[in-house]
C-alpha cells in the first residue's frame, strides 16, 4: 500500500502544475535564449555608448578636476589626416615595381570576382552593393599595406595589426588542424599529446609574454649559443622591426594554436564515424576521406574558431607590450597597444577613437567573413 | 575474402600503418618539444637564484647550476597571504563564472540552433528609443536608477503597442553575430565604463563583479562554439523524444547535452582558462580583496626589472590546477562516448 502512495501523490501534484508546465514548455524558446541576451545586452550597451561619446571628446583639466569636452570628429580626423596619421596608418613610400605588380594582381582578382558575381545566376542588388562596399574597403586596406610594406615606407599600427592577425591565424589554423588530425589516430600515447598540446593556452597571457621575453634574450636566454655563433649578442635583435614582429608572432602562435587544436579535435571527435567507415569500405584513401568527409563536416567549427581567433587576434596587446614595448619605434605596436599608450598619456578621447577604429575594422572583417565564408560552410555541411 | 580484407582496411580508424605511424610520431614529438621547451625553461628558472638567471644561460640543474628552492620559499612563506588569497579568488571566480557561462551559453546556443527567433524591427526600434530616453534622463541630471526604470518602462510600453506593426526583423544568425560582435571592442575602451558600472552597483573589489564580467565577456564564445557542436547532434533523436512527449528542457538535458559532451568539455576547459588568466578586467575591478593571480604575476615586474624567478614559480603554481583539470577531463573529448550514446 504504502509503496503506491508516492506515485499517486506525484501524479496529483503534476495535475496541479500542468498549466504552468505547459506554458513553460511553450515559452521554451525565450527561456533558452533570454538569460544570455539580457546579460550580454546589459553589459555591452553602456560601455559601447560611453566609449563612443568619449571618442568624440577631449579630456581637459579645469579647476577642481577633469572634464570631457565635446570636439566632434577631431580625434578621428587626427588619426586619418592629422598628426597621428604616421602612427596609425604609417608613411607611404614610393611604389616599387613589385608593389605595382601586387596591386594589379589583387585588384584584377577583385574585378574578376565582382564580374563573375554580377553575371552569375544568384545575384541580388543587396549582395552586389555589399560586395562593392567590401571590395572598396579591402582595396584601400591592400593599398595601405602594399604602400607601407613593399616600399621604403613605415608601417602604422593598423597595418601591423592586420599582419599579426593574417599571419597568426593562418598558421595557427594549419597547425591546429594538423595536430588535431594527428591525435585522433589511435596511436599509443595519444592522451599524453592531447594534454601536452593544451599547455601553452593555460598560461596567463602576461606570463607568456614574460616567458618569451626571457626566451628571446640574446645574452642570457637559452638560445645564447646561437646568437653568439652569429655574433649577435650585443645588438639586441629587437632593433630590427621584422625580427621583433616575428618574435611577437611566434609567441602568439605558440600560445593560441592549442585553442584551435582543441576546438577542432572536439569537432572531429563528435563526428559519427559510420560515414568514415563506409567511405573506407568503399575504398577511399585517407587523403580522400579527409577532403571529402572530415573537412566538410568540421568546416562550421573551423569557420567559428577562425572568426573567434580573428576577433581576439585584433586585440593582441600583452605580447608586444611586454616583449618589445611596441618597439623599435612603433614597429610592433598593435592597435590595442596604440590605444593603450595614448590612454596612458591621458589622451582618453584619442584612445577611444583608436578603439572605435579597431571596432569598425573588426566589424567589417567579421561581417565579410561571415557572409562570404561561414554561410557557405554551414550550407555545405 | 575480398570483403574481409576490406573490413581489415576499414580498421585504419583504429590501427595506423607503420610508415604513417612513424611520421605521425615525428611530427607529434617535434611539436611536443616546441611546447615543452619554454615550460622547461620556466621550471629551471624557478630553481635558480637571481644571480644565476642573470649570469647567462644555465640549462641543466645539478650539472650547470645548483638548484635552490629560495623562490618557492619566498612565494609560499614570505608572501604567504599575498599568494593564497589571490589563489582562492582565482579558483572561486574561475569555476563559478565558467559554470554559469557554459550553462547559459549552451542554453542560448541550443535555442539558436533548434528554434526560430525573429526580433522585429519594431522591437529593436523600441529598444533604441528606450535607451535614448534613459540617456536623456541621466544627462538631464536624474539618478541612474530612474533613467534605467524609465528606459525599461518605455521599452515595454512601445513593445506592446507600436512595435507589432512592423514586419521586417532579424533572425537567428543575426542574433548570433550580434553576440560575437560584443567581443570586438578592445578591453581598453570598455574598461572605464565597466568600472563606473560596478562602482554604481558598489560591487568593486568583490567576487561578484568579476564573475558577472567574465560571464558576460565569455558568453558569446560559448554560444558560438556550442552552436556548432549542437548542430551535429542528429535531429531525429530529438524529434522522436518530442513525439514521446518530452519537454524541450528534458530533450536538452537528457539528449542534447549528453551527446555533446566532447564539445561541452572543450568549451568548459578554455572558458575556465580564459577566466583563470584574465588580466585587464581584474586589474581595474579589484584591489586588495578580490585580486586574482595574473595580477600577482604581473606585479613581479619590479622597478629593478622583471623578477623572473618569482614569476616562474607563480606561473607554475597557477597552471597546476588547470593541467589537473585538463588531464581529468581529456578522456571526455573522445569519440566512443557519442557512439555509445547513439546506439544505446
Amino acid at each position: 500500500m504504502s509503496s503506491l502512495a508516492p506515485p499517486r501523490a506525484s501524479r496529483a501534484a503534476f495535475a496541479r502544475w500542468r498549466p504552468i508546465v505547459s506554458r513553460l514548455d511553450r515559452a521554451a524558446g525565450g527561456v533558452f535564449i533570454l538569460p544570455a541576451v539580457v546579460i550580454i545586452l546589459a553589459f555591452s550597451i553602456f560601455p559601447l555608448l560611453t566609449s563612443l561619446y568619449v571618442s568624440l571628446s577631449r579630456l581637459g583639466f579645469s579647476q577642481g578636476g577633469v572634464e570631457l569636452k565635446f570636439v566632434g570628429f577631431d580625434n578621428y580626423a587626427k588619426l586619418l589626416f592629422g598628426i597621428d596619421r604616421p602612427h596609425f596608418l604609417g608613411v607611404a613610400g614610393p611604389l616599387t615595381p613589385i608593389g605595382i605588380a601586387v596591386l594589379l594582381a589583387v585588384y584584377g582578382l577583385f574585378a574578376y570576382l565582382l564580374y563573375r558575381y554580377a553575371r552569375g545566376p544568384n545575384r541580388t542588388v543587396g549582395g552586389l552593393v555589399g560586395r562593392l562596399v567590401a571590395t572598396a574597403i579591402v582595396g584601400s586596406l591592400v593599398w595601405l599595406i602594399v604602400n607601407t610594406i613593399v616600399t621604403s615606407g613605415r608601417q602604422g599600427t593598423l597595418v601591423v595589426t592586420l599582419v599579426y592577425v593574417g599571419v597568426d591565424v593562418s598558421i595557427q589554423y594549419l597547425l591546429g588542424l594538423g595536430l588535431a588530425l594527428l591525435v585522433v589516430q589511435h596511436l599509443p600515447g595519444r592522451r599524453f599529446f592531447r594534454v601536452v598540446f593544451l599547455l601553452p593556452m593555460m598560461i596567463t597571457p602576461v606570463g607568456v609574454a614574460y616567458l618569451f621575453r626571457m626566451l628571446t634574450d640574446t645574452s642570457k636566454g637559452p638560445f645564447y649559443p646561437m646568437w653568439a655563433h652569429f655574433g649577435l649578442t650585443d645588438v639586441s635583435w629587437v632593433t630590427n622591426p621584422w625580427g621583433a614582429r616575428l618574435a611577437v608572432m611566434i609567441g602568439d602562435v605558440w600560445q593560441w594554436t592549442p585553442f584551435i587544436f582543441i576546438v577542432l579535435l572536439a569537432a572531429i571527435e563528435t563526428l559519427p564515424y559510420e560515414l568514415t567507415e563506409a567511405a573506407v569500405v568503399d575504398g577511399a584513401n585517407p587523403w580522400q576521406v579527409f577532403w571529402r568527409i572530415t573537412l566538410p563536416q568540421i568546416l562550421p567549427a573551423s569557420t567559428t574558431v577562425v572568426l573567434i581567433r580573428i576577433i581576439e587576434g585584433f586585440k593582441i596587446v600583452d605580447l608586444p607590450n611586454v616583449l618589445t614595448n611596441g618597439g623599435p619605434g612603433t614597429a610592433t605596436e598593435s592597435l590595442t597597444l596604440h590605444a593603450y599608450t595614448i590612454w596612458r598619456a591621458l589622451d582618453i578621447g584619442g584612445s577611444a577613437a583608436v578603439a572605435y577604429m579597431l571596432l569598425i575594422v573588426v566589424t567589417f572583417v567579421g561581417i565579410s567573413y561571415v557572409n562570404l565564408f561561414r554561410r557557405r560552410a554551414t550550407a555545405m555541411a | 575474402m575480398a570483403i574481409i580484407r576490406r573490413r581489415q582496411g576499414s580498421v585504419s580508424t583504429t590501427t595506423v600503418p607503420l610508415p604513417a605511424m612513424v611520421l605521425s610520431y615525428i611530427a607529434l614529438l617535434a611539436w611536443t618539444f616546441v611546447v615543452l621547451f619554454p615550460l622547461y625553461w620556466l621550471a629551471v628558472t624557478a630553481l635558480k637564484t637571481p644571480l644565476e638567471v642573470n649570469g647567462g644561460p644555465f640549462y641543466i640543474p645539478w650539472r650547470d647550476f645548483q638548484p635552490t628552492l629560495d623562490s618557492w620559499h619566498y612565494i609560499f612563506f614570505d608572501l604567504r597571504e599575498d599568494t593564497f588569497r589571490p589563489y582562492l579568488n582565482t579558483v572561486v571566480v574561475g569555476l563559478t563564472s565558467t559554470a554559469i557561462t557554459v550553462l547559459l551559453g549552451s542554453m542560448a546556443a541550443y535555442g539558436l540552433v533548434r528554434m526560430r527567433y525573429r526580433v522585429g524591427a519594431g522591437a529593436i526600434g523600441s529598444f533604441v528609443v528606450a535607451v535614448a530616453i534613459a540617456i536623456v534622463v541621466v544627462v538631464a541630471g536624474g539618478p541612474w536608477p530612474l533613467g534605467v526604470a524609465a528606459g525599461i518602462g518605455v521599452f515595454v510600453l512601445l513593445l506592446q503597442t507600436v512595435a507589432r506593426r512592423f514586419r521586417r526583423g532579424v533572425g537567428n544568425d543575426d542574433i548570433a553575430f550580434w553576440m560575437i560582435s560584443q567581443r570586438m571592442l578592445p578591453p581598453v575602451a570598455v574598461i572605464i565604463p565597466i568600472y563606473i558600472f560596478f562602482q554604481q552597483l558598489q560591487l568593486l573589489d568583490t567576487w561578484g563583479a568579476l564573475i558577472i564580467s567574465y560571464t558576460a565577456a565569455h558568453l558569446p564564445i560559448v554560444v558560438w562554439l556550442m552552436r556548432d557542436y549542437f548542430q551535429s547532434v542528429p535531429v531525429e533523436l530529438e524529434e522522436s523524444a518530442a513525439i514521446d512527449g518530452a519537454s524541450p528542457y528534458r530533450i536538452f538535458r537528457s539528449i542534447v547535452l549528453p551527446l555533446s559532451v566532447p564539445g561541452l568539455v572543450a568549451t568548459f576547459l578554455f572558458v575556465l582558462v580564459f577566466a583563470w588568466n584574465e588580466y585587464l578586467i581584474a586589474l581595474f575591478l579589484t584591489s586588495a580583496n578580490a585580486q586574482t593571480l595574473p595580477l600577482t604575476v604581473a606585479a613581479q615586474n619590479a622597478t629593478r626589472g622583471p623578477q623572473w624567478w618569482y614569476m616562474s614559480v607563480l606561473i607554475l603554481i597557477m597552471i597546476g590546477p588547470v593541467i589537473a583539470m585538463a588531464i581529468a577531463l581529456e578522456r571526455f573529448i573522445a569519440r566512443g562516448l557519442l557512439v555509445g550514446a547513439v546506439k544505446g
